[in-house]
């Protein structure tokens, strides 16, 4: 059996006008010995079933669980369903959704149009070779081996009102946790003091990569600093830079561990992530309708992830 | 689901690495304590062959007491309990928020024989659920008990599912140095309370320290003044979703509470009750309402200047004689491994021995068991159990009292925007009843 495909396939090779591109297509299946057939299917197979199992099968409970109002105790079989209520609950009479979603686009624009754009700037620098760039480079990595919970703790130190750094240095009162208006931008500079590092450090791995030739022929033209920057090497960076805007999509996202830490999420600091941790998770167990908050995330989610993909996409084919 | 899950387990083990190592060190020397002990006292032999660990010497606790502490005098309580019937308790002490936050899975998979939990709405809910044991016989073996008490055991079947072991009072606790210095009198009204928080301010006090940054110590507040403006049975009623928050009574208690906020300590949503506390403490505030554990604010020395006063009077028809009182203790898992130990176990500790351990090892508390020998209490640990004694009723505090759902994701966030905005009151309760219609559907 297993001979014959080879034979055909050897045959198949003189006459070239006539094979069509399935032709070409069976030709190469057919070189294939049985043990590549089976690695093959296995390596489709187990990463699909992974990816079903944990991710899709997830994705496809919770979106299951937001049409019910199961409270987490007691069999499956008794869960009722209440159709899109939790999703009329959600817009119309639960006051943090509003400001979550805000929330969620703010965090998503200062790093944006902040921290990401710092943290390239930074790695722009210690790229130029500056001496101690090690220690900076350190020392402005340092914040991201640090998790995100431990900066909420780090932060309250010098943010705590009655006993913070900040307000004994400066003699102010400001309620930097506390008020509302103030404490969603002290978390995003906490938050942003770590996706700088992660950012730089990101960018810096990918400005070694660029061939020196490049810069040294814009030097040669007369090209200025950042005339080289911006048309040389910013454009040579595409990859690295998708990377980095990936990433910075990704970490608003998710951002949850620095609010929940500060105050679960309440008063000011609402996140989407953080609503469903509360209703979810915890004694409160409200799991239709976190479930049906978890939704709408990942509905948000798969906006960004569309893009992403379609844009991945057409340069491929391109 | 499993990220944040993992989550929450990810931020308990956050505990610093002192405390966490103290827990671990202590268990390990428990453990080899106990081992030694068993070695000595196992002369009978195992009479149940199960083989999966669960023989008849030996019952499961798991315990929500992880502060060192509680924890100590839970240690003391067992190996009492040990001595006298011979039984092993396999104490298993989870942080106290994971705990509380994991009830349900815990409930529902494999619990210990017996687990700590509170009085109250949730601990009759887990009763109705099926998910604890009916243990109405322990009761008849108890005594010693108020009927307050055994009321607040009881799950709606008329059954007891709960045995009290510890309570706690919540009063305006404040300085005796402090008040002796300007010379103010504790308050019996509401007029004269506004008054002494307007001499305080003059004197340059902040009136009443005030936090609520973790969202449930304004409860506290809200109870005491629903507590006495509208009385005990309104408070249950309303927290069992019966009573519009709509209805002009609630809008009294905001009305009430926004006339008091300007004598509360500012910016208190980013402020820990520990910070409160310690403003107290320093005398930069003239007093606090909170429960009897603001005591662990103060110094040994300062133990002594700490006193409290209960919730001024705000309606004569309705007094000054409910209060929130928690109760901590003791339930028993559906389907305990060793069911005679756990309800011997359930026995001890609703007895006079395990009160008068607690007594002797535990000032933060008091036990609610009556016929335990008090002599040991500090002056203020005696007032507290005077007062909740001369309690007409005792509410359990609101996230104890109502939905866990209703109390964590609608109450804290609306009185947390009531502190912000004291103003729009009707826009708040319409918005709680709302929600509260869609939570309370059964």
């Amino acid at each position: 059996m297993s001979d014959l495909p080879l034979i055909q396939a050897d045959r198949a090779v003189p006459p070239p006008a006539t094979t069509t591109s399935t032709g070409g297509r069976r030709r190469r299946l057919r070189l294939l010995s049985r043990t590549d057939r089976v690695v093959i299917t296995l390596m489709v197979l187990v990463p699909l079933l992974l990816v079903t199992g944990f991710v899709w099968m997830p994705a496809a409970a919770t979106v299951l669980l937001s049409g019910t109002n199961w409270d987490g105790i007691g069999p499956l079989n008794e869960i009722e369903f209440v159709g899109a209520r939790n999703y009329s609950d959600v817009v119309n009479i639960y006051p943090p959704f509003v400001p979550a979603v805000q929330h969620n686009l703010l965090w998503l624009a200062a790093l944006f149009v902040v921290a990401t754009p710092f943290g390239m700037f930074l790695a722009v620098l210690l790229d130029k070779e500056l001496r101690g760039s090690r220690f900076y480079q350190t020392a402005l990595y340092l914040p991201v081996v640090l998790s995100l919970a431990l900066i909420g703790f780090v932060w309250q130190l010098l943010y705590s009102r009655d006993q913070g750094l900040i307000n004994a240095v400066f003699g102010s009162s400001i309620d930097w946790y506390g008020d509302s208006n103030v404490n969603i931008w002290a978390v995003m500079v906490a938050s942003g003091w770590r996706h700088v590092g992660y950012i730089m450090l990101l960018y810096l791995a990918g400005l070694k990569g660029v061939d020196p030739p490049l810069r040294e022929a814009a030097a040669v033209d007369g090209a200025s600093e950042s005339r080289t920057f911006f048309r040389v090497v910013f454009p040579v960076m595409r990859p690295i830079n998708i990377i980095v805007l990936v990433v910075t999509v990704i970490e608003s996202l998710r951002a949850f561990d620095l609010v929940w830490v500060v105050n679960k999420g309440r008063n000011g600091l609402e996140l989407i992530s953080a609503l469903v941790t509360q209703n979810v998770v915890g004694e409160a167990s409200r799991i239709g309708f976190g479930s049906a908050l978890a939704t709408i995330m990942l509905v948000v989610s798969l906006v960004f992830i569309t893009i992403y993909l379609a844009t991945v996409m057409r340069e491929n084919r391109e | 689901m499993s990220r944040p899950q993992s989550q929450a387990e990810y931020l308990a083990r956050l505990v610093p690495p002192s405390v966490a190592g103290i827990n671990r060190r202590s268990l390990l020397a428990g453990a080899a304590g106990t081992g030694a002990l068993l070695g000595t006292g196992l002369l009978a032999g195992c009479g149940d062959d199960s083989g999966s660990g669960g023989s008849s010497k030996d019952v499961s606790l798991g315990s929500n007491q992880s502060d060192p502490k509680p924890k100590d005098v839970l240690v003391k309580v067992t190996d009492g309990f040990k001595t006298s019937s011979g039984v092993q308790v396999a104490v298993n002490t989870v942080d106290h928020n994971t705990f509380q936050e994991n009830i349900n899975n815990y409930l529902q998979g494999k619990p210990d024989d017996v687990f700590t939990w509170f009085a109250g709405y949730r601990m009759r809910f887990f009763a109705q659920k099926g998910l604890a044991s009916d243990i109405s016989d322990v009761w008849g073996k108890l005594s010693g008990y108020s009927d307050a008490f055994k009321k607040a055991s009881t799950g709606d079947d008329g059954k007891q599912y709960f045995v009290p072991a510890s309570y706690y009072p919540w009063a305006m606790f404040y300085r005796k140095s402090v008040w002796q210095q300007y010379g103010y009198q504790v308050p019996t009204t509401l007029d004269q309370l506004t008054a002494l928080t307007a001499q305080m301010k003059r004197d340059g006090l902040t009136p009443i320290a005030f936090a609520d940054k973790d969202g449930w110590p304004a409860m506290g507040t809200f109870d005491i003044l629903n507590l006495r403006i509208n009385g005990y049975q309104f408070h249950i009623d309303l927290m069992a979703g019966k009573e519009a928050w709509t209805s002009d009574k609630v809008k009294k208690v905001f009305d009430t509470w926004a006339g008091l906020l300007p004598a509360h300590q500012p910016d208190s949503l980013g402020r820990t009750w520990q910070e409160a506390a310690q403003s107290l403490q320093q005398k930069k505030s003239g007093m606090y309402l909170l429960g009897l554990f603001v005591g662990q604010q103060f110094s040994n020395e300062e133990q002594s200047d700490l006193d409290f006063f209960t919730f001024p009077e705000i309606d004569p028809a309705i007094g000054a004689k409910a209060l929130d009182a928690p109760i901590d203790g003791y339930m028993m898992a559906r389907k305990p491994k060793n069911e005679d130990n756990a309800r011997k176990l359930l026995e001890y500790f609703g007895g006079k021995e395990a009160g008068d351990i607690t007594v002797k090892n535990d000032p933060a508390t008091l036990v609610a068991n009556g016929s335990a020998d008090v002599s040991g209490y500090t002056a203020l640990q005696k007032k507290a159990a005077e007062l909740v004694g001369s309690a007409t009723e005792i509410a359990q505090f609101l996230d104890r009292d109502t939905r866990p759902d209703f109390a964590s994701t609608v109450i804290i966030p609306a009185l947390q925007q009531f502190i912000k905005d004291p103003k729009d009151i009707g826009g708040l309760t319409s918005s709680i009843e709302n929600q509260k219609k869609s939570i309370f559907t059964d």
